[in-house]
């Protein structure tokens, strides 16, 4: 026989594998349909065509960079003369001395803006050049400033107010009042040391250099603690109030988890139909849990906070109420699909009722236990963080404060790093020990 | 005799072990029980109230709620059905809003599903050859799914304006995180079987995918995507509460004015969706890989 034969009888013999089937094509077919549609509705329903024309794109680019990047003010008062250079707008931020690239002569300010560009400024006008070419001229004047150069895209221009940003990095603005530019250099600016801190301007491997060396720069304390004391206590990053918040969210997780899957494991022994025989009890305690899980930890987060005040406390209630449910079904469930011979054959050795369970059953639900448990815990640092956000404190309420004024993104970037970092230890800690203690049933459970 | 003595070596043995054992239980047991008291003290420090000073006030608010609730009557259950004040002058109910709830969830795990699936080939390594590539996509799983969801939403919430797009787009990104890593460890707990008899017969890579991977995963793949559906209507109704649209922004609205009835009416509302939802997934995955899996 020829492969060419054969292949022909086997086709003869099955034909629906050779052959598509219309029906399984036409049911995919409709699936999709349905799906397109679906998604057209959802278009419509959500308003996604008016809501992506009104998006405010120019604010979006501006908070992305205040992510990675800060700037420096300069701000030039017509009215008093003065000139300050500070961070941020931050008058507590201010240079004492200008830096080098702000030189005052003459009544002339230059500020060299980077990126190729020279700001002139003086009470009189603005003077902005690309390459040692002028660009932008303006005048200032007790009603307002007045544009003598060409007029650009980049620039904003109102009766009392001319405002340009010719570069992402260069901007500048122009009222009857005052000059401000604003310089914007990439990186976290002050994130050892502050601005008030003596040791501001110091990078952090020559404070690591500073605590090994025997010359104290403050006689009272050894160099380690002062260098510690000065990060610890940086006023602008808070990394000490940081820390301590986010230790606070790791502790609302541990404790909640814990304790709900405390008072979940004797619950779920009430709830499982192998060992339970009173029906109604069966049924009021799995209704219990369901109603436990449903309410969801922010409404028992609200209820906790009337009662117990905002904090860390009314965050692991929370959490308890709302993982004793979800936990109670699991270990219920388990507990139902643990083997019964193993119980039958305790048992039969003359082991009463409590015993049957904790050598028959226990044995069989504990590595679902364990596992359910940690894998929980990662996943309630995170909503320990969204509850926090909502008033419980600790890493969420910080990442609240920080988004609230919408000044302070590289905060929330820096919060935002943190969380991912302690997450993804949390997770890793909980899978290395779901492997280490359980072996192989891993998979089973989830 | 020696055997005797074998025996009971090994009994002694056993007991010691046995023994070792307890201990080490026994002191993890008080080590969690030490740090959970712990915590709990520090907790209650770091709290504005204690908890002896709470305790009789928690059914305050609770009860609040439900006496409002009880004194609107008969009235009470056409809540759910009457007009609202809504901000933008459109008036819906708040069954329209379950419904944007429940849809915002729907095209969060649609979106995370898909991506997910797609991602999670990447990141399986018996599928893909090269190393570095796996380990990119893991790590990128890894951040999408830490990244806090509420962080993404407000963000938009700042860029769109109060819209559900900001939680469709927070959840998805999880959801693409969470089920993209779920996924890539059923991928690579698939048969190699018929992977291999493809490869035998010249098959591309893509084929090999299509016709001997995905027909073993695709219903652990619904199963975890459904799981992942219930999850995700809790994040709506949760990033609803801090401006994304749905149910949760109107309950917001109502808890700030302390209108317990509609409370009432949105948490009922809630629990029973939640409920639902979880019945109907539970029988789908039942149906989709039979009972083994809860």
């Amino acid at each position: 026989m020829t492969i060419t034969a054969h292949m022909e009888e086997l086709a003869a013999s099955y034909p629906q594998a050779i052959n598509p089937n219309r029906k399984r094509l036409a049911a995919w077919l409709a699936g999709l349909l349905t799906l397109v549609g679906y998604l057209f509705y959802i278009w419509g329903a959500f308003d996604v065509s008016s809501a992506l024309d009104r998006a405010n794109t120019d604010r979006a680019s501006l908070l992305a960079l205040d992510t990675y990047a800060y700037k420096h003010h300069v701000e030039l008062s017509l009215k008093s003369g003065d000139l300050m250079v500070n961070l941020e707008g931050n008058r507590r931020n201010a240079y004492e001395t200008l830096p080098e690239w702000v030189v005052s002569a003459g009544g002339e300010t230059r500020v060299d803006m980077g990126a190729g560009y020279l700001a002139v400024i003086s009470l009189a006008r603005l003077q902005l050049f690309k390459n040692d070419v002028l660009i932008t001229d303006i005048e200032t004047t007790a009603t307002g400033p007045i544009l003598h150069s060409a007029p650009q895209d980049w620039m904003r221009i109102a009766a009392n107010k001319i405002e340009g940003r010719p570069d992402i990095y260069v901007r500048f603005i122009v009222t009857k009042s005052k000059i401000l530019l604003q310089r914007y250099s990439t990186g976290w600016e002050n994130f050892w040391f502050d601005s008030s801190s003596e040791l501001n301007g110091t990078s952090i491997w020559a404070a690591i250099a500073l605590t090994f060396s025997e010359d104290r720069l403050d006689t009272a304390q050894s160099n380690y603690a002062l260098v510690t004391s000065e990060i610890w206590g940086n006023n602008e990053w808070q990394h000490g109030q940081i820390m301590h918040a986010m230790m606070i969210t790791v502790l609302m997780a541990f404790c909640g988890t814990l304790l709900a899957a405390i008072t979940a494991l004797p619950l779920s022994f009430m709830a499982a139909n192998n060992i339970n025989p009173v029906g109604l009890l069966r049924f009021s305690m799995k209704r219990v849990f369901d109603f436990l899980r449903g309410v969801d930890a922010l409404i028992w987060s609200l209820i906790f906070i009337r009662a117990f005040g905002l904090g860390p406390l009314s965050g692991i209630l929370a959490l308890w109420l709302t993982d004793t449910g979800t936990f109670g079904k699991m270990f219920s469930e388990a507990i139902e699909n643990a083997d019964q011979k193993q119980m039958d054959g305790v048992n039969s050795v003359g082991a009463g009722k409590v015993q049957t369970t904790w050598f028959g059953v226990i044995p069989q639900i504990l590595p679902v236990l364990i596992s359910q448990t940690l894998y929980f815990l990662e996943s309630n640092t995170r909503s320990a963080t969204v509850i926090g956000m909502l008033g419980a404190g600790g890493i969420g309420l910080k990442l609240a404060d920080t988004m609230r004024t919408g000044q302070d993104w590289e905060n929330t970037m820096y919060i935002i790093f943190l969380i991912i970092f302690v997450v993804i230890i949390m997770d890793n800690i909980s899978s290395w020990l779901r492997a280490r203690l359980i072996k192989g049933a891993e998979k089973s459970a989830l | 005799m020696s055997e005797l003595m074998a025996t009971a070596n090994i009994a002694a043995q056993y007991e010691i072990a046995e023994r070792r054992r307890r201990i080490y239980t026994g002191l993890l047991l008080i080590l969690l029980l030490v740090l959970l008291i712990g915590g709990v003290r520090v907790a209650e420090e770091a709290n504005s109230g204690s908890i002896l000073a709470g305790l009789p006030k928690v059914f305050d608010y609770p009860f609040d709620i439900l006496s409002q609730a009880y004194s609107k009557g008969w009235d009470f259950w056409s809540i759910p059905f009457s007009l609202q004040h809504a901000e933008n002058g459109v008036q819906h109910t708040y069954f329209y809003y379950l419904i944007e709830t429940i849809n915002m969830a729907v095209v969060s795990t649609l979106i995370g599903f898909t991506l997910g699936g797609l991602i999670s080939i990447i990141a399986s390594r018996n599928l893909v050859k090269s190393r570095t590539l796996v380990w990119v996509t893991r790590r990128f799983t890894d951040i999408a799914r830490a990244f806090p969801e509420i962080v993404i939403a407000l963000f938009l919430i700042f860029i769109f304006g109060k819209n559900p797009i900001a939680a469709v787009v927070a959840i998805a990104f999880h959801t693409t995180g969470a089920l993209s890593k779920m996924f890539s460890e059923v991928n690579e707990n698939a048969d190699m079987k018929a992977w291999e008899g493809l490869e035998a017969a010249g098959a591309s890579w893509l084929q090999k995918v299509w016709f001997g991977i995905i027909p073993q995963v695709w219903p652990n793949w619904i199963s975890y995507g459904l799981l992942r559906f219930e999850i995700n209507v809790r994040a709506s109704a949760i990033l609803g509460f801090v401006g994304a649209g749905g149910l949760g922004q109107q309950f917001k609205t109502f808890v700030d004015w302390k209108f317990g009835a509609d409370i009432a009416a949105i948490i009922l509302l809630l629990i029973l969706t939640i409920t639902a939802i979880d019945i109907l997934s539970t029988w789908a995955r039942r149906r989709f890989i039979g009972k083994t899996a809860h």
